[in-house]
């Protein structure tokens, strides 16, 4: 029986009270081993911040996975505390970088946007990503490796539209 | 590993709709980067282990006394493509009260609260992929898109898949609802696929003395039988 796609809508402004929990930004408990602390800003076409955005994360390296859901505060800021995993690799062998799937979805977005979040200390392999080798602006590859802050912080802005637009994915 | 199809543009909204006054500085102006599925987007949280409270099925009975409002049964099927019901999977509601109004501190409009109401509703799906929520029906609200705009009633619905790839949020609406031809959010889905968003009433799904019934099933992307390159 073939049957037809639901269209996707958008989220709104009044999800929080349905969709965040306590803890729900926890892909991996706070104080572990490997914890990191990742965090940013959603921002709109205008340099404003997005503060009713809700943010997913999911990340496998085909054995351990984790899932975190987190919405943006009144600043516009998101956070989350997650691991480095090592990513699985593509069906056809291709090695990927260790990376963070992102959801995102807001009162103005019909449908979610995807994005991925990879990691500063891994040039090596940030360089050889099948993703990231697809994206041929450097400056726009860039926009998809979180940075380091000096407090130890992995820093990931998602800006919506315009100049420092955030390359998002379609799958 | 398990592939699902792509996005399809034929059914879902465009990013950019002017019309809904809140796209315009949210869209992306960029083209989106192709992507193959990667086992990251093959694969997707299982909250199989983690059912909800059965009470949290019934919007209706977690307070001291009933919500005012009509009680309707929100019930369907979430499947895939190919008709592959998707059972043990999540599903959360939510949605305003009876008088249009949100339990939420951002809903301005002057409308009355309802202290038995909070109106958000979670369930896992049964083997055969059923759902089945007691809600009453949601009031129309006004927002500031336009002049004298006003949102259809519906329903919020998150869920998830098998994988992070089918995931979906939309919202469900009534049946009969002259707001729809007028509302942005609704317009902005490709006309064919607009009626999918709309639940039937449901005379068997109704429980006499007691509920309307409506029926809303959600269908996701099913499988791809050739894995893509890049």
């Amino acid at each position: 029986m073939k049957s037809r796609v639901t269209p996707a809508q958008t989220i709104g402004p009044f999800f929080h009270g349905a969709l965040c929990r306590a803890g729900g930004e926890r892909l991996a408990a706070a104080g572990s081993a490997g914890a990191l602390e990742i965090g940013g800003r959603v921002l709109d076409g205008a340099g404003a911040p997005v503060d009713d955005a809700l943010l997913e994360l999911w990340q496998t390296d085909g054995r351990e996975s984790a899932f975190g859901r987190a919405a943006t505060d009144g600043q516009g800021e998101y956070r989350f505390v997650a691991r480095k995993l090592a990513a699985a690799p593509l069906a056809d062998g291709r090695r990927q970088a260790p990376h963070i799937d992102v959801s995102l979805f807001a009162r103005g977005l019909l449908h979610r946007l995807v994005t991925r979040i990879y990691f500063p200390d891994e040039p090596e392999a940030n360089a050889r990503d099948p993703l990231l080798a697809s994206i041929p602006d450097a400056d726009v590859r860039a926009r998809l490796i979180a940075r380091l802050e000096a407090s130890g912080r992995l820093r990931f802005d998602v800006v919506l539209q315009g100049e420092r637009e955030t390359p998002f994915l379609d799958v | 590993m398990i592939a699902f199809r792509t996005d399809d543009r034929e059914v879902h909204p465009p990013h950019r709709w002017p019309d809904y006054r809140s796209t315009r500085l949210r869209a992306p102006s960029l083209p989106r980067v192709p992507w193959i599925h990667s086992p990251t987007e093959s694969t997707g949280p299982n909250f199989a282990s983690h059912a909800p409270a059965t009470r949290e099925a019934d919007l209706t009975a977690r307070h001291s006394g009933a919500p005012l409002g009509e009680r309707i049964l929100v019930t369907g099927r979430l499947c895939d493509e190919d008709g592959r019901p998707l059972g043990g999977q999540l599903v959360e509601i939510w949605q305003a009260n009876a008088a249009g109004r949100y339990a939420h501190r951002s809903d301005q409009h002057a409308a009355p609260l309802d202290p038995n109401f909070d109106g958000v509703g979670r369930c896992l799906t049964d083997a055969d992929g059923r759902y089945r929520f007691v809600t009453i029906k949601p009031g129309a609200y006004p927002w500031q898109n336009h002049a004298n705009a006003w949102r259809p009633a519906h329903i919020h619905f998150s869920v998830f898949g098998p994988a992070f790839a089918t995931r979906l949020v939309t919202q469900m609406y009534f049946p009969g609802d002259p707001l729809l031809e007028l509302d942005p959010i609704f317009r902005s889905v490709p006309e064919p696929a607009r009626e999918r968003l709309v639940a039937r009433f449901d005379l068997a799904e109704t429980r006499a003395d007691w509920a309307l019934g409506y029926r809303f099933d959600v269908v996701l992307r099913g499988r791809d039988a050739t894995p893509r390159g890049l």
